[in-house]
């Protein structure tokens, strides 16, 4: 099965582990990955920030960007949503929202697509380790993405998993709020992190590279023992 | 107490609600327990997503079809011996209930709980006019006892205060000898208030939902306080806005449902009274005179607009028991009456975007907030709306973000750009890099990493490995 990845600006610029880890799993899985060098940001943060003439600027990037492809896969719930969010932005424009559909249509999270679309629950990983899991916001909410990073992280051997206590709760980052609502941006992370404590996992594992930046900053700023991955890092270790 | 509470500027706001602890204790406990509450009443319906899509689909025909419930609830509530009038502004709504007032002489005012009498800033003109107006709702009656202390949750409007700080208050204010046992201060509560009710010249309430056939209006509470403001002054005005009105009864129960699990996870509240008119000849108790007020103060300008969806709203505040930001700050963060996400969206529609214009902004657009709407109000996108009209036709967004967001347009648009740009990222940022982290950053990474470390950007980008790796044959 022909993949293109949509590797996200932050996987692409400072998690590019994230991004080897997800080829290399999705080849182990036998897709064959295609990664196409126009692609930029899909707009999120401009567009959340209230910049929709500039964001849509990139929108239309990556609608072109993507146009031949036959799945387009993201290591990012959030991301991945944004793509699903085009069609509305585009609401009304004879060329773009025609075009913004089909990609939405053909785009999926990478768990998402492991699970639903290759339909494997298994992937073969194995992970000897305490690990809890924090459900980004707009993965689950948004994207709708609940089930699957579950079904695959419980198929991992050796992985021993508790539950976030507030799971559903936002880490705090929300894009550009956590440095223009820096302040209230601290408290919501210092509580995720308390609950990851709570829990004594050594790893704390997510989907969305923007979330795990935020909680792992933090972590590593107030000197705590816990290690950040990627769902796609730990898939990915055999 | 107007829309508007306290004089500070958002951010000194913020910072006294993250730094009082025994606020920020009630509220955690707070949202955590009707949380839970709220789950349980939901779930044990079984299909909540239809009742929530049921729920919309009244609230957006009430609003397509708002002009002509209007005039039928209006001739409904006159064809029962009511008056009603309609009120433009907030002035106007005010100083007709206060002539009310002048024409009955009225001396002292029992009232129970209304957002809307707070929006108009009726007590405040009521106790100009020299009259004494009790409010009888527990919650509203501890603030009101604690010198005006203003509500910071529109359902629970003394939830920042726990029960030590409410003993304290009574012990100060009502000579109360007794322990911090709920039950005990209640108690006082009720005794206080007992003879009041009895004494009153006028009972003022607001109205949950007013049912256009009938010209009835129903009142959700739990203290039955309600009851006693309608059963026993002489004179009775309602006050409502425009917005909340259903058709018929079988309306107002799905709406009373929805409202009840999603505001206190309670299948239904103790008390759900509903009043059509004054007194008629054979009745035991109620009003010789009723009058309602119906409020608009800026909402027939939401009608019709991109905000409409707003006015679906039932008041219920489960968006504001799930906000991860109003857990943080509190309800007089948002220095509105309307706290929360519903008050983020709301408040600068009614109050500008001059007051208000920081509220849009505190929210992670995390959903939360949309997912829990038992009327189903987009309540992340409407504050995305708010932040897309700020900077694009208020232009009140800060210069500095405006030159980055245009360059961030320019660089996005251009695959050529973007990759130079991501390609110079390292040795930009090497200055402030240490190690494979940045740990006191430029611009706006400054307010970032103030408080969390930043990854230095990879020496290698994703796409070089990935273009090298293709190159050596994979």
């Amino acid at each position: 099965m022909k993949v293109t990845l949509f590797a996200t600006c932050l996987v692409d610029l400072f998690q590019s582990n994230v991004g080897k880890a997800t080829v290399e799993l999705l080849e182990r899985l036998g897709c064959e990955i295609d990664f196409p060098e126009s692609q930029v940001c899909c707009g999120q943060p401009a567009y959340n920030s209230g910049y929709v003439k500039e964001s849509k600027e990139a929108m239309k990037q990556m609608i072109d960007t993507f146009m031949d492809a036959e799945y387009v896969v993201s290591p990012s719930g959030s991301c991945a949503f944004m793509f699903h969010e085009y069609p509305h932005i585009f609401k009304g424009d004879p060329v773009w929202e025609p075009k913004a559909k089909k990609l939405a249509e053909k785009t999926f999270e990478l768990t998402q697509f492991i699970v639903e679309v290759l339909k494997i629950e298994d992937v073969g990983a194995k992970f000897e380790a305490n690990v809890t899991y924090h459900t980004s916001c707009h993965m689950t909410r948004l994207l709708g993405v609940k089930k699957a990073p579950m079904i695959l992280l419980k198929n991992v051997k050796g992985l021993k998993f508790t539950e976030l206590p507030g799971k559903e709760q936002c880490c705090g980052f929300g894009g550009t709020f956590s440095v223009k609502m820096s302040q209230i941006s601290e408290q919501m992370v210092d509580e995720k992190v308390c609950h990851i404590e709570e829990t004594e996992a050594e790893y704390l594992i997510g989907a969305d590279a923007g979330c795990l930046i935020n909680i792992g900053g933090r972590i590593e700023r107030i000197g705590k023992p816990i290690k950040v991955l990627h769902i796609a890092e730990v898939l990915n270790c055999l | 107490m107007a829309m508007k509470i306290g004089t500070d500027q958002f951010k000194e706001r913020v910072d006294k609600g993250i730094h009082n602890s025994f606020m920020r204790g009630a509220v955690a406990g707070a949202q955590d327990g009707m949380g839970i509450k709220r789950r349980l009443a939901t779930e044990e319906l079984g299909n909540w997503e239809d009742w929530r899509s049921h729920g919309e689909e009244i609230r957006q025909h009430v609003l397509k079809y708002l002009d002509y419930y209007l005039e039928q609830l209006s001739e409904n509530v006159a064809k029962r011996g009511g008056h009603v009038f309609f009120a433009q502004t907030k002035e106007e709504a005010s100083g007709y209930i206060r002539s009310i007032v002048q024409k009955k002489n009225a001396k002292k005012i029992v009232k129970s709980k209304s957002m809307v009498t707070e929006e108009i800033s009726l007590n405040a003109v009521l106790e100009k006019e020299g009259c004494e107006v009790i409010e009888t709702d527990l919650g509203e009656y501890i603030l009101q006892v604690d010198d005006h202390d203003p509500p910071s949750h529109i359902v629970v409007p003394a939830l920042h205060k726990n029960k030590e700080q409410i003993r304290d208050v009574f012990k100060e204010k009502l000579g109360y000898t007794k322990t911090s046992k709920p039950e005990e201060l209640a108690a006082h509560a009720r005794e206080m208030l007992r003879k009041e009710y009895l004494s009153a010249d006028i009972g003022i309430t607001g109205c949950n939902f007013a049912i256009a056939e009938t010209g009835s209006f129903s009142l959700v509470t739990n203290e039955g306080n309600a009851d006693l403001v309608t059963a026993l002054p002489k004179t009775q005005i309602t006050v409502m806005g425009m917005e909340r009105i259903v058709p018929t009864f079988e309306e107002m129960e799905v709406l009373v449902s929805l409202l009840t699990r999603s505001a206190v996870g309670q299948k239904l509240t103790s008390y759900i009274t509903v009043l059509t008119g004054p007194r008629e000849e054979l009745d035991v108790d109620g009003p010789e005179e009723f009058h309602l007020v119906i409020v608009d103060n800026g909402r027939s300008n939401i009608l019709g607009g991109e905000f409409q969806a707003v006015l679906q709203c039932i008041r219920c505040a489960a968006c504001i028991n799930v906000c991860p930001v109003y857990r943080h700050v509190g309800g007089h963060s948002y220095g509105s009456i309307y706290s929360g996400p519903i008050g983020a969206v709301l408040s600068p529609l009614l109050g500008g975007y001059d007051e208000y214009k920081e509220l849009p902004y505190a929210s992670t657009l995390c959903g939360a907030c949309t997912e829990v709407c038992p009327v189903k109000i987009p309540l992340h996108n409407l504050l995305h709306k708010h932040r897309e009209i700020i900077v694009e036709k208020e232009g009140k967004a800060p210069i500095s973000e405006k030159l980055a967001m245009k360059a961030f347009g320019l660089g996005a648009a251009s695959p050529t750009l973007y990759k130079l740009g991501t390609k110079m990222a390292p040795a930009a940022m090497n200055p402030f890099t240490v190690g494979d982290k940045i740990s006191k950053g430029p611009g706006p990474l400054k307010a970032w990493t103030e408080i969390r470390e930043f990854p230095a950007p990879n020496k290698e980008r994703f796409r070089d490995w990935f273009k090298n790796r293709d190159k050596g044959g994979k």
